[in-house]
């Protein structure tokens, strides 16, 4: 479904994707997990034709992003990290220009539009200003755009950035759903647990490198099943452990505090690249 | 393309319905203020080639208007892609290039043709009609308006922020506004000002428009070299949009 093969990017001085390969199967959800600056945005606005790519091939539902740009445009839905509706137009009259904009007939148009804005919770909202909004309804109306066309492909870039935990927990919902019905969806976001409960597959992408790609429950078991962190005045300390009886062994010896904890995205991270994701 | 282009001007419409009143407000402030100042000033007491001040002042603004009208639209753009980011949504469809500036560019038409109706409505009120039914007339008005919107899509996918656009401006909008034959006509000029404002497609507009609106004329070689000078903007302003890309 999505395939990318020796990807790299380069801005003048900047290397900001080093030949990077990664394939995503039809109706998986991927994240892609990295920190600020990783690459995450790079790779998503190449693979929706929003940046050109510098070396390298990239396939969306077989189509070549470069020799087949319009049809492999048609295959995906886009949200991007920055809200970018509209602000003059109502929720209805946002929805409408994307639907013109894919040459979606009059009459399907206004049908997929009602339909989703009712599976996204807003359809009370058709004839407000998008300015009117609030941050999680504008980014369910992101999502209601972005699905607007049948995309078999959803990119969604850091979907949640900025949301309390309630608004991010439903935006989680949606997009469960969404790939419930069978949308592929390739997820970036520097929110562990956000790819944790969402994600069957993730990779950790490192200043343009991908370093690892996997199951969580794969790149968890790594390092074990429990860890450790022990504080000192300068420093913070996590070892790692296959069972909860290991640590508790272990952790009788301690005189210095400590907290008992499941490994989790962020320790198989951190192992893999010696820094933090956040 | 037709349905890129469609959506790209089904967009601006919208826009455009939503600020109708008060867009046809500010358009029609710039030249109420022109024809108060220099037609009472002048008015029917100085005579231009002829015609009255106010009869020779009122091509000379549909033109110019017509023009930041026209490329009115590349703050609309700038503000969209710089701050709005709608811009990528436009980027992430699966439309051509051709088709976003061809869209755009009917945009600014559009506005132009409305910036001049509102003209023509203010010289009426000023007890001013001119030859305004031949084609010849608006002929030069599209092909004015299709310039700068071409010129004005072009220059907001190069620059870099708002305030660079407000340069571009000052720097060329604004001297051509004033020099372009728009209040005086320019064979008054030294022979050296008149062939550097040969160059300017807003001379041709202006003579090409005022022409047919006083004799009822076709300035045919005005009219191609502003066909030309548009075509040359508009395929300009499709290799900038794919150059926006990074």
């Amino acid at each position: 479904m999505i395939r990318i093969e020796n990807l790299s990017k380069r801005y003048k001085n900047i290397h900001a994707l080093k030949s990077i390969s990664l394939q995503v199967a039809q109706g998986e959800l991927f994240a892609y997990l990295g920190p600020n600056g990783a690459g995450k945005t790079t790779t998503i606005r190449i693979l929706t034709g929003l940046t050109n790519l510098t070396s390298g091939k990239a396939f969306l539902n077989g189509f070549d992003i470069e020799k087949q740009t319009l049809d492999a445009k048609k295959q995906c839905g886009l949200v991007p990290q920055t809200i970018n509706l509209d602000q003059e137009l109502t929720v209805y009259e946002n929805l409408e220009v994307h639907g013109c904009l894919f040459g979606m007939p009059a009459r399907q148009r206004a049908e997929k539009i009602l339909e989703l804005l009712d599976y996204v919770d807003l359809d009370d909202r058709k004839d407000t200003l998008t300015k009117n909004l609030s941050g999680g309804m504008r980014r369910r109306i992101m999502i209601a755009r972005a699905l607007l066309h049948s995309p078999r492909i959803l990119f969604l870039d850091e979907p949640t950035v900025g949301l309390d935990a309630g608004i991010r927990r439903k935006i989680w919902a949606l997009i469960k759903k969404i790939q419930q019905n069978g949308t592929t969806i390739f997820l970036t976001t520097h929110y562990i647990e956000e790819a944790e409960f969402l994600a069957a597959r993730v990779a950790f992408l490192d200043e343009g490198n991908i370093v690892a790609t996997d199951t969580p429950e794969n790149l968890k078991a790594r390092l074990g099943e429990w860890a450790i962190d022990r504080v000192s005045e300068d420093d913070m300390k996590t070892q790692y452990f296959k069972t909860m009886e290991e640590a508790k062994d272990l952790s009788r010896h301690y005189e210095d505090s400590f907290t008992l904890r499941r490994v989790n995205l962020e320790d198989a991270f951190l192992s893999l690249t010696g820094k933090t994701v956040k | 393309m037709i349905q890129g282009c469609g959506a790209i001007y089904h967009r601006e419409v919208l826009i455009l319905q939503r600020r109708f009143w008060r867009m046809l407000a500010s358009m029609a402030v710039s030249p109420l203020l022109y024809l108060l100042a220099f037609g009472y000033a002048m008015g029917d007491r100085v005579m231009v080639a002829g015609y009255t001040y106010t009869e020779f002042l009122i091509p000379g603004l549909v033109a110019m208007t017509s023009m930041t009208q026209a490329y009115g639209i590349a703050s609309e753009i700038n503000i969209s892609r710089f701050y709005w980011h709608i811009f990528e949504e436009f980027q992430a469809a699966p439309i051509n290039d051709v088709a976003y500036v061809l869209g755009e560019v009917l945009a600014g038409i559009t506005r132009s043709f409305i910036s001049v109706i509102v003209i023509l409505g203010l010289g009426f009120i000023f007890g001013v009609s001119l030859g305004y039914y031949s084609i010849w007339f608006w002929l030069p008005v599209l092909l004015n308006s299709f310039v700068f919107s071409s010129l004005a899509v072009g220059i907001a996918m190069l620059v870099k922020s708002h305030s660079d656009q407000a340069m571009v401006n000052n720097f060329i909008i604004t001297p051509m506004a004033f020099l372009g034959g728009t209040f005086f006509p320019i064979d008054r000029l030294p022979p050296v000002a008149q062939k550097i404002l040969f160059f300017l497609p807003l001379t041709h507009a202006s003579k090409a428009i005022r022409g047919a609106a006083f004799e009822h004329h076709a300035n045919l070689y005005s009219c191609l070299l502003l066909a030309l000078t548009g075509a040359l903007f508009f395929f300009i302003a499709i290799h900038c949009v794919n150059r926006a890309k990074d």
